[in-house]
C-alpha cells in the first residue's frame, strides 16, 4: 500500500490501482455525508479533480494521483457515505483506475513514511 | 418650593439606550481591565498612526422624539401613490397579525442566523415552510431559504447552470421579456466569468446548441405568458439547463416551471405580504431539481433528529457555503432574507392554498375588467391573454395619459415610446380601475359581474400545492397568533440574552429606529416611482451617505449592495472597472490573508480574480514578509488585496498602513472589509489609513437587525478616483449589483435614525465602550482560558478569541460542547471555530450592561469548572453535562440515570430560575440530516419513522 501527501492510499494490482482515503483523512473530515464519484470510462490526467467528498464540516476534492482511466467505482460509499468513516482502508475504497505507467507509483510514500508525514 | 436644576436628559439617546454599562459600572470595569480611563484604554489599544485626526462631528445628538419627528418630516416628502408599475414590485397587504407579531417583534427581528439549531427551531420551521411553499408553487424538488432579490437570484441561477450543465458552450440566453433590472444584473455577473449574454426572443433567437443555459420570465415583464416546455426540452437535448423566473402568485393559477421541465426557478416573494419599501428588503427564491441541489447557493434548511431521536431542523449542506469552500464555493452568498421569507411563509400559512388562489383570481379578473374597459374606450391591449399585466398602445397620447394618471394618484409604467404598462395587485379597488380609465379619457364604473378569465389556453394549473397540514391549520387569528408565538418562543434572540457572536456585532436594534420602517411613506413606495415621489428617500440617502463618508474617510457611497458579501462583490467590480479604465484590465490577482472571512475569496472568484493566499504570522497578523513577497511576485497582475481591520483575530495590527502602501506600490487597490467597523467609528477611518474601498455592514455597526438571517445592507464607500466606477442604476445604467437603486432602501431609515440619535460623539463613545466590554470579558476569563491574540498594549479590540482547545485533551470537551452548554446557561454561543478552529470568538458590543457581561462570564467560568471536574475524574468523560448539552424539559421527566443531577443539568450558573430559557430540542445530529436530506415539510408520519 502506498500513500500520497493528499492522504490517499493506493494499492496496485497488475495495471489497476485502487484508491481510497486514509484513516487520518477520514478522522480529520469527521462524519462524511456525501461522495461524488466519476463515471467508469472517464479519463483523468495526474492531479485532475476526480471525486468530491463532503463531511458535516468540510468539503474536499480527491485528485487523480496518476494519469489513467476509471475502470470501477464503489457505489456502496455513494449509497452509504458513513462507510468512509467506518472502514476507510477496506470497504470504502473510492475507485479503480487503469494506468499505463505503474512505475509512477514508486515515488509515493510507504506506510512508515506516511506515518511520519502525519505525525 | 425650590429645586436644583439637573443636567440629566431623560431622552438623551446616546447615553440611555445604546451604551450598556452605566458610568459607575464603566469605572469598575476599567479597574478590572487595568486602564486608568476609557480614553487611556483606547490610547493603549489603537496604534497611534491609525487614529483619526478630528473627532467625528455631525452636530448634536437628537433625542428619540426629535429623531422620530425628523424622520416623519422626511418621510412626508415621499408621495404614497397607487403604483401599477409592476416590474417585479407589487402593492400587497401585510396581514396586521403578521406585521405586529413578526415584522415588528424583536423575538423575530433580533435573532441571528440559525447556525445554532437547538435555539433556532422556530424560525427554522418557518423557513422550512417557506421552502415548501416555493417547492410546491414551482413544482421543483428543492428550494433554499431565500436570496437577496429576484435579479440576484437570476444571476445565481446562471452561475448554477454554468457549474452544472454538461454543455460546453460559454453563452447564456436571457429572454428579452425579463425585467430590465434582471437583465442588467445577469450581465454584471456574467462578464467577469467570461460568459456571453445573449438577449432575445426565445421563440426566435434561442439556439440551444450555443448556450449552457437560458432564462425565461413568466409572466414576461410586459405580461406575456408562454409555455416554455418545448424550449426546455430543446435545451436539455443539447445538455443545457433552463431557468424560469416566475411570479409566485401567478403560479397558483398557471402551469408551474417544473411542469414545463425547467431545471431552476427564481422569483420574488415580495407580493406575499412584504411591503415594497422602495426596493426592499424582500425575499427572493431559488428552486431546482434534486440533482442540482449541491450547486444551490445560499442557505438550505433541512430536517434531522436530535439526541433523543426527536425531529429537529437545522441548516443543511453547509459545506456548499463560502465559509468552507472559499474560492471554490458556488457563490459568495452568506445571508438570506430570513425575516422577509418568514413573513412570506406566514402569509401563505395565513391564507392557505384556497386563499392564495382566491387572491390570484381576483387580481386576474380585475385585470381583465380593466382591459375590457380600455378596449371599450378604443384602446388595444397586448397581450390578449395575461395574468395581471398588459401594455396599451397610446400613440401620441401617451404622455398626456401618464400625466392624467399621476393626477389620479396612479403611477403607470412607461414602455417604449408610445406604450403604457399596467400591473394590478391584491390591493386593487374599484376606484383604482376607474382612476385608470379616467386617465385614458373614459368615465366608466367598475361594477357588475366579473368578466371572463383571460388566461391563455392550456396553461392552467392542474396540480395541487400546499397540501401540508401547516397550510391548512385553523386560520382564526387566535390560532395564528399562537402559532407565531410558539415558534418565537423556541428561539433565543436579543430580547432574551446577549448574543456574543464574534464578527457579527449583535448590538441593540432600538425600537425608535425600527418604527419608521412600518410607515407607508417609506414602505409603500415603488422603487421605480418617479423621483419627485421619492424626495424623502433621496434626502435620507444623501444625509446618511454624507455621515457614513465622514465616519469612514471615503468620498462616495453606493447604497446598492444588499449584504456584506454583495458589497465585497460590488467593491471588487469597482476596482476592476477602474483598472480597465486605465488600460490595466489584465490586473486580476487578489491577495487575501488565510484568516480572511470566507466570503473574501468567494467574492474575488466571482469577479474573475485569481486568489493568492497570504500567510498569517504566529500572532495572527498578516505576515508582512509573505505579503511583500507575493505583491512583488505578482506586481504586473496585482489588482487588489482584501484585508479586514481590526483583523479577524480582533487585533488592531500596527502594520496596516504598510500593507496598504505595499499594495499601492505594486499597482493594486486596497479593499478593507468593514465587518469590524464597530471598533473604528469615531476613532479611526479606513479611508485615512490607505484603503480605497470598504463595505459597511449596516446590519452590524449601524443597527439594522439581523432578522434571524437577513435582511442586511452592505453599502460600499470609495475614494474619489473610484466613484465613477460604482454600480449603475439597475434600469437606466449598467453594472448594477442590486435590483433597486438603493438596495433595501426602507431599512436605511434604521441606520439613519441611529446616527442621528447618537451624533458623532455618541458613535465614538459606542466604539470605545465596545472595546471596553470586550476587554472586560478578556480580563474576567483570562486565567481560566487563554485569550489568543492581543495587541501591543495587551488589549484586544472589540472582540476576543478564547482558546478552548486545551479542554479537548484534558477532558475530551470540544468547542461544540462548550457552545451547547452555554445554551443551558441561557446564552447563544459565540462564533465557533472561526477564525481559529476549535476556538470561540466573543464580541459583546457596547449595548450590553455589566450585569449581562458578568452573567456570561459566570457561565463561561462555570463551564471551565465542569471541565476541571472531568479532568479530576469527578465527572464521567462521556456522560457529563457538557457532552449532553443542551438539556430540555424532556430531561426533567422520566428516568434519570446520569451521574450528575438534574439541577446541575438544567440550572448551571447564568441560567435564570423563573425565566429559564429551555432549548426545544436536545443536541441536533448534523450528520443524520445531511445523509438523509429533507428540505420540505415532511408528512407528519415521516417524523415518527425518522426517530426510529
Amino acid at each position: 500500500m502506498k500513500f500520497t501527501e493528499d492522504h490517499e492510499w493506493l494499492v496496485l494490482d497488475g495495471d489497476v490501482v485502487t484508491v481510497g482515503i486514509t484513516e487520518h483523512a477520514a478522522e480529520q473530515l469527521g462524519d462524511v455525508v456525501f461522495v461524488e464519484l466519476p463515471e467508469v470510462g472517464d479519463e483523468f490526467a495526474e492531479s485532475a479533480e476526480i471525486a468530491t467528498i463532503e463531511s458535516v464540516k468540510a468539503a474536499s476534492e480527491i485528485n487523480a494521483p496518476v494519469t489513467g482511466e476509471i475502470v470501477a467505482i464503489n457505489a456502496a460509499i455513494v449509497e452509504n457515505p458513513a462507510l468512509v468513516n467506518e472502514d476507510p482502508l477496506g470497504e470504502a475504497w473510492f475507485f479503480k483506475m487503469k494506468i499505463e505507467d505503474t512505475s509512477a507509483l514508486d515515488s509515493f510514500m510507504s506506510e512508515d513514511e506516511y506515518k511520519a508525514f502525519i505525525a | 418650593m425650590t429645586f436644583e436644576f439637573t443636567d440629566y436628559k431623560p431622552y438623551d439617546f446616546a447615553n440611555r439606550r445604546h451604551i450598556g454599562p452605566s458610568p459607575d459600572e464603566m469605572a469598575e470595569m476599567l479597574r478590572a481591565v487595568g486602564a486608568e480611563s476609557l480614553d487611556a484604554l483606547i490610547d493603549e489599544t489603537l496604534p497611534r498612526d491609525i487614529r483619526q485626526a478630528e473627532p467625528l462631528a455631525f452636530g448634536p445628538a437628537l433625542s428619540e422624539s426629535e429623531v422620530l419627528l425628523r424622520l416623519r418630516r422626511t418621510a412626508a416628502r415621499n408621495k404614497v401613490m397607487t403604483s401599477l408599475i409592476g416590474m417585479g414590485y407589487h402593492n400587497t397587504v401585510t396581514p396586521p397579525a403578521i406585521q405586529r407579531n413578526i415584522l415588528e417583534n424583536p423575538a423575530w427581528y433580533t435573532a441571528y442566523t440559525p447556525y445554532q439549531p437547538e435555539i433556532s427551531q422556530g424560525r427554522l420551521e418557518a423557513l422550512l415552510n417557506f421552502q415548501t411553499l416555493v417547492a410546491d408553487l414551482t413544482a421543483l424538488d428543492v428550494a433554499n431559504a431565500s436570496l437577496l432579490d429576484e435579479p440576484t437570484a437570476a444571476a445565481e441561477a446562471m452561475a448554477l447552470c454554468l457549474r452544472s450543465a454538461k454543455s460546453k458552450a460559454k453563452a447564456f440566453f436571457v429572454d428579452a421579456e425579463c425585467h430590465p433590472q434582471t437583465i442588467n444584473l445577469v450581465k454584471t455577473r456574467a462578464e467577469p466569468l467570461g460568459v456571453e449574454v445573449i438577449v432575445g426572443d426565445p421563440f426566435a433567437d434561442l439556439d440551444p446548441k450555443a448556450v449552457f443555459g437560458a432564462l425565461f420570465q413568466y409572466p414576461g415583464t410586459h405580461g406575456h405568458l408562454h409555455d416554455f416546455s418545448d424550449l426546455c426540452a430543446a435545451l436539455h437535448a443539447e445538455k443545457a439547463l433552463a431557468t424560469v423566473a416566475a411570479d409566485p402568485l401567478a403560479l397558483t393559477l398557471l402551469k408551474a416551471p417544473g411542469e414545463m421541465g425547467a431545471d431552476v426557478a427564481v422569483g420574488s416573494m415580495q407580493r406575499f405580504g412584504v411591503p415594497m419599501g422602495a426596493g426592499g428588503p424582500h425575499a427572493a427564491y431559488i428552486a431546482c431539481k434534486d440533482q442540482y441541489k449541491r450547486a444551490l447557493p445560499g442557505r438550505l434548511v433541512g430536517v434531522s433528529v436530535d439526541a433523543r431521536g426527536n425531529r429537529a431542523y437545522r441548516l443543511a449542506l453547509q459545506t456548499r457555503e463560502q465559509h468552507i469552500r472559499r474560492e471554490k464555493a458556488t457563490s459568495n452568498v452568506c445571508t438570506a432574507q430570513a425575516l422577509l421569507a418568514v413573513v412570506a411563509s406566514m402569509y401563505a400559512v395565513f391564507h392557505g392554498p384556497k386563499g392564495l388562489k382566491a387572491i390570484a383570481q381576483r387580481v386576474h379578473l380585475e385585470t381583465a375588467r380593466l382591459a375590457a374597459g380600455l378596449e371599450s374606450l378604443g384602446f388595444e391591449v397586448e397581450p390578449k391573454a395575461f395574468f395581471d399585466t398588459f401594455t396599451v398602445e397610446c400613440g401620441p397620447l401617451r404622455d398626456v395619459i401618464l400625466r392624467s394618471a399621476l393626477a389620479e394618484g396612479i403611477n403607470l409604467r412607461k414602455v417604449g415610446k408610445t406604450r403604457i404598462g399596467v400591473t394590478l395587485d391584491e390591493t386593487v379597488r374599484p376606484e383604482t380601475l376607474e382612476g385608470v380609465w379616467r386617465a385614458f379619457g373614459g368615465d366608466l364604473r367598475a361594477e357588475g359581474p366579473a368578466p371572463a378569465a383571460r388566461l391563455p389556453e392550456g396553461l392552467g394549473r392542474t396540480s395541487d400545492y400546499l397540501t401540508h397540514p401547516v397550510f391548512h391549520m385553523n386560520r382564526a387569528e387566535a390560532e395564528m397568533t399562537r402559532y407565531m408565538r410558539r415558534l418565537a418562543d423556541r428561539d433565543l434572540a436579543l430580547d432574551r440574552a446577549m448574543i456574543p457572536l464574534g464578527s457579527c456585532t449583535m448590538k441593540l436594534n432600538a425600537t425608535a429606529e425600527m418604527q419608521p420602517i412600518s410607515w407607508p411613506e417609506f414602505n409603500a413606495i415603488h422603487p421605480f416611482a418617479p423621483a419627485d415621489q421619492q424626495a424623502g428617500y433621496a434626502e435620507m440617502v444623501a444625509d446618511l451617505s454624507a455621515k457614513l463618508c465622514a465616519a469612514t474617510g471615503y468620498d462616495a457611497m453606493s447604497m446598492q449592495p444588499n449584504s456584506g458579501a454583495q458589497g465585497e462583490y460590488a467593491g471588487l467590480l469597482t476596482i476592476r472597472a477602474w483598472h480597465r479604465s486605465r488600460g490595466e484590465g489584465h490586473r486580476d490577482v487578489c491577495l487575501i490573508p488565510t484568516n480572511a472571512h470566507g466570503t473574501n475569496p468567494a467574492s474575488a472568484q466571482m469577479c474573475g480574480m485569481e486568489v493568492v493566499a497570504v500567510k498569517a504570522a504566529e500572532n495572527g497578523d498578516v505576515d508582512l514578509d509573505d505579503f511583500r513577497a507575493k505583491a512583488e511576485r505578482h506586481a504586473d497582475r496585482l489588482a487588489a488585496c482584501m484585508i479586514t481591520y481590526p483583523s479577524t483575530h480582533g487585533v488592531f495590527e500596527p502594520t496596516v498602513r504598510e500593507v496598504c502602501a505595499i499594495t499601492h506600490r505594486h499597482g493594486g487597490q486596497v479593499y478593507l472589509d468593514g465587518a469590524n467597523l464597530n471598533a473604528m467609528v469615531g476613532v479611526s477611518r479606513p479611508g485615512d489609513i490607505g484603503a480605497d474601498v470598504s463595505h459597511l455592514n449596516l446590519h452590524k455597526t449601524f443597527c439594522i437587525p439581523h432578522g434571524g438571517g437577513g435582511p442586511g445592507m452592505g453599502p460600499i464607500g470609495v475614494k474619489a478616483h473610484l466613484a465613477p466606477h460604482l454600480p449603475g442604476h439597475p434600469v437606466e445604467g449598467e453594472g448594477a449589483v442590486s435590483g433597486a437603486p438603493w438596495g433595501s432602501a426602507s431599512i436605511l431609515a434604521i441606520s439613519w435614525a441611529y446616527v442621528l440619535m447618537m451624533g458623532g460623539e455618541g458613535l465614538t463613545q459606542a466604539t470605545k465602550v465596545a472595546i471596553l466590554n470586550a476587554n472586560y470579558i478578556a480580563a474576567r476569563l483570562s486565567g481560566a482560558y487563554d485569550i489568543l491574540y492581543t495587541g501591543a498594549g495587551g488589549h484586544v479590540a472589540h472582540e476576543l478569541i478564547v482558546d478552548v482547545r486545551p479542554l479537548q485533551d484534558s477532558a475530551g470537551v470540544t468547542v461544540d460542547d462548550v457552545a451547547k452548554r452555554l445554551i443551558d446557561c441561557g446564552f447563544h454561543a459565540p462564533t465557533m471555530s472561526w477564525p481559529v478552529p476549535g476556538c470561540l470568538m466573543i464580541e459583546p458590543t457596547e449595548s450590553e450592561p455589566k450585569a449581562e457581561l458578568d452573567r456570561f462570564c459566570d457561565a463561561m467560568l462555570a463551564i471551565r469548572e465542569e471541565a476541571r471536574a472531568i479532568e479530576r475524574g469527578d465527572l464521567d468523560k462521556e456522560d457529563n453535562p457538557l457532552k449532553r448539552a443542551p438539556h430540555t424539559v424532556e430531561d426533567l421527566v422520566g428516568e434519570w440515570d446520569r451521574p450528575y443531577s438534574r439541577e446541575q443539568a438544567c440550572f448551571p450558573p447564568g441560567a435564570f430560575r423563573v425565566d429559564k430559557f429551555w432549548a426545544p430540542v436536545n443536541r441536533v445530529d448534523n450528520a443524520y440530516g445531511d445523509r438523509h436530506l429533507v428540505c420540505t415539510c415532511p408528512p407528519m408520519e415521516a417524523y415518527a419513522e425518522a426517530a426510529e
